[in-house]
């Protein structure tokens, strides 16, 4: 507990102090070194700028005109099967295309579950062990040009599935 | 495919909304998600160029060399075919261990270089470099799967809403992240055997069509 409050206070500051102390050692003119990267990080964000307002756009389109909530509906029954809570369901679905519309969906779960049931659990589990598979592939591919991503979202999309299914059954073996 | 699903995303969207009398809803959505992008950019610019800065320097002091040094026999197991001292390779063992202590956008401009440099090396390999390769599918996909040691942000949202046990999650979590990740190696691998990237008469079209110059 101690050990890993400590690594989540100071990973980041001990990974900067190793950086630029390293840099330092070995003669390096670090200033120069960190702006010329910063210089080119923002031509990055300038790079994936229309990547990022695209997608939330047509995250945004889906999400308020409740296309989500009627995917997650007409999935329930498939969900009940499997034993998967129906609230998790959405979530999982979320996260295909927004961090932070998932962490949305989260503090609801968490408001209304507690953060320790089976449910708020599971949550917890799913949104630790994958990535926002829609806007990672957008984004990594769409920025450098990349147009056919051949079996990338299939297959992140079984990823995805699998992921929910062991982050229910991790939380029922925890929680029970 | 990115195209039809983003295209999908958006006319599905607003055939529902018209079904669901969302149409206000997604009227005032569309300006409020362009609204949140710039706000997600400007956030974003700042902790990029941050550790992009980082990444320069521990570059130039030869620290990310180091790095992939010590990780050459994990990324010739991933990616059999990459030859190592290419600079996408430094790029890659950066973005994993970017992921590794769960640094979140510190994984953007790693990744964003490393796809870049993968994109040059088929270029350099003569084939079409608008077609992902088949490192390329592999890297993305483990960046998909996370490979997350402690999902420190997790921790912070589940003391913020209460838990008796914020760090409850860290070994479960782990545990699944193992096995994710190792479903999207598996899948990665069988696909790489089985899927062949390149259609070689669009390949002479571009080459013919000087599209190097783009």
């Amino acid at each position: 507990m101690n050990i890993l409050d400590f690594l989540s206070v100071s990973m980041i500051p001990l990974l900067v102090f190793y950086i630029v102390g390293n840099g330092i050692l070995n003669k390096r003119p670090v200033f120069e070194d960190f702006t010329e990267g910063a210089k080119n990080g923002f031509q990055i964000i300038i790079e994936i700028a229309p990547t990022i307002v695209g997608l939330i756009v047509a995250v945004g389109v889906l999400r308020t005109s409740g296309t989500l909530d009627l995917i997650s509906g007409a999935l329930s029954p498939l969900a009940d099967l499997f034993h998967i809570p129906t609230e998790i369901l959405p979530l999982s679905i979320v996260k295909m295309f927004s961090a932070s519309g998932a962490n949305g969906l989260l503090f609801d779960i968490f408001k209304e579950f507690g953060t320790d049931s089976h449910i708020g659990f599971s949550a917890s589990v799913l949104l630790s062990c994958t990535e926002t598979l829609f806007y990672t592939v957008s984004l990594y591919f769409m920025s450098v040009g990349v147009g056919k991503s051949r079996w990338t979202v299939p297959a992140g999309i079984i990823i995805a599935i699998f992921s929910l299914f062991i982050s229910v059954w991790v939380a029922e073996s925890m929680v029970g | 495919m990115l195209n039809y699903l983003w295209a999908g995303m958006i006319l599905v969207g607003i055939v529902v909304a018209a079904f669901e009398g969302n149409l206000g809803a997604v009227c005032e959505g569309v300006v409020a998600s362009s609204k949140e992008a710039v706000e997600l950019l400007f956030v974003m610019a700042g902790v990029v160029s941050m550790w992009n800065g980082m990444l320069y320097i521990a570059n130039n002091s030869g620290l990310i060399e180091t790095l992939t040094q010590k990780m050459r026999p994990l990324l010739r197991v991933i990616f059999p075919k990459l030859p190592l001292e290419h600079k996408a390779a430094s790029f890659i063992s950066a973005n994993f261990i970017a992921n590794i202590l769960g640094l979140g956008w510190a994984c953007t401009p790693t990744g964003i270089q490393a796809m870049k440099e993968l994109k040059q090396l088929e270029i350099d390999r003569g084939n079409n470099p608008q077609i992902a390769s088949n490192e390329m599918c592999t890297f993305l996909l483990l960046n998909i799967s996370s490979l997350q040691l402690i999902p420190i942000n997790m921790i912070a949202y589940r003391s913020q809403y209460g838990s008796a046990n914020p760090v409850a999650v860290v070994g479960p979590a782990l545990f699944a992240t193992a096995l994710t990740t190792v479903l999207a190696f598996v899948i990665c691998g069988l696909m790489c055997k089985v899927s062949k990237p390149g259609e070689r008469f669009f390949n002479h079209q571009i080459k013919c069509g000087g599209g190097r110059n783009r």
